[in-house]
C-alpha cells in the first residue's frame, strides 16, 4: 500500500493520517470497497464537511484517490492492496482447488478399493 | 468429481470453493472426520500433512504439520466451532509455533463447509472469511510458499478437464 521508499514529509503524512481512528475506519472502507464521500459521510455521526477534511488528510497521505464522477466524489484505495488481495484470494482458491481434487482422488481410489 | 467452481469476492474477501463428488455424505464427511484421510488432502503438493492431534467435535482442537520438500514443517492448528453431521462443519484455522503450539499474533481462518445430497452423490461448499490482506499474507508466509507456486500449473491443467467432464 505504502510505497518502498517514503521521504520524511511523506511518512509524517501518512503515520498523520493513520493517527485517527474515523481517518483509519475510512481507509479500511475504501479499501473494501470504492465508495462516495456522501456515502462514507452517512457512516459517521459528524457534518459532511467533517468526512470530507479527514478524506482530504488520507489523500495528501496518497493513501486514498478521490475521482468526480458526475455530482459525486468517488474515492478509491490505493489499487496496489486491491491488487494484492485479489492476488492473495487467487492462491487460496488454487489450495481449495487442489484440496477438491485430491478429495475427489481419495474417494475415487476408496471405491477401487471396495470392488 | 463433475463440477468445481470458486468465486472470490475482494471486497468482502470472501472465497467460496464448490465441488461435487460421486460419493455419499457420509463417505465426505469421513475425509473430514478421520484424521488418517484428512491429511492425505489438506497439505499442498510436496507439503504432506501429518495430524497429530484431531478431535472432531464442537470445541475439538487438532494440531498438524506439514513436511516440505528442504525439510521444513510448518504447523498449524484447528478448532471446530460447529459440527452438524453430516451436514455442516465450521472451524478456523491458525498458524502455530514451534511447539505446535497456536501462535499468538495472527486472527485464525475462519471456514464454513456445507455438504448437500445430489442426485449423484454430493455437493461441497467452503466459505472462508478472511479479515484482511496481513492475515492472508501470514498464512500463506507459512512456508508453504512453494508448494502452493508448484500447485499453480498443475490446477491450470485440471481445470480445463474437470469444466469439459
Amino acid at each position: 500500500m505504502v510505497v518502498d521508499n517514503l521521504s520524511q514529509d511523506e511518512a509524517d503524512r501518512v503515520f498523520h493520517a493513520l493517527a485517527d481512528a474515523t481517518r483509519r475506519d475510512i481507509l479500511t472502507h475504501a479499501i473494501t470497497r470504492q465508495q462516495s464521500v456522501s456515502a462514507l459521510a452517512r457512516r459517521y455521526e459528524m457534518s459532511f464537511a467533517a468526512v470530507q477534511k479527514h478524506v482530504a488528510v488520507l489523500e495528501r497521505a496518497a493513501l486514498i484517490t478521490k475521482e468526480r464522477r458526475g455530482r459525486e466524489q468517488i474515492v478509491h484505495s490505493n489499487p496496489n492492496t486491491l491488487r494484492r488481495a485479489t492476488e492473495l484470494l487467487g492462491v487460496f482458491e488454487q489450495l481449495w482447488v487442489q484440496r477438491a481434487t485430491n478429495i475427489a482422488g481419495l474417494l475415487a481410489g476408496e471405491e477401487g478399493d471396495q470392488k | 468429481m463433475t463440477v468445481l467452481t470458486s468465486e472470490k469476492d475482494v471486497e468482502n474477501l470472501t472465497l467460496t470453493v464448490v465441488a461435487e463428488f460421486d460419493a455419499s455424505r457420509e463417505r465426505v464427511w469421513e475425509v473430514w472426520e478421520d484424521g488418517r484421510k484428512l491429511e492425505r488432502w489438506w497439505g499442498p503438493p510436496t507439503f504432506p500433512a501429518t495430524f497429530t492431534r484431531h478431535e472432531f467435535v464442537v470445541g475439538g482442537q487438532s494440531r498438524y504439520h506439514m513436511t516440505g520438500p528442504q525439510g521444513q514443517t510448518p504447523r498449524g492448528w484447528w478448532r471446530i466451532d460447529a459440527i452438524d453431521r453430516p451436514t455442516r462443519i465450521e472451524f478456523a484455522n491458525g498458524l502455530a509455533g514451534d511447539d505446535g503450539e497456536p501462535a499468538p499474533g495472527v486472527e485464525p481462518l475462519p471456514s464454513h463447509v456445507t455438504f448437500e445430497a445430489t442426485d449423484t452423490g454430493t455437493r461441497m461448499t467452503v466459505v472462508t472469511n478472511f479479515l484482511d490482506v496481513a492475515q492472508m499474507e501470514r498464512m500463506i508466509e507459512m512456508g508453504m510458499k512453494e508448494g502452493m507456486t508448484l500447485a499453480v500449473g498443475q490446477i491450470d491443467a485440471l481445470l480445463p478437464a474437470v469444466a469439459a467432464e
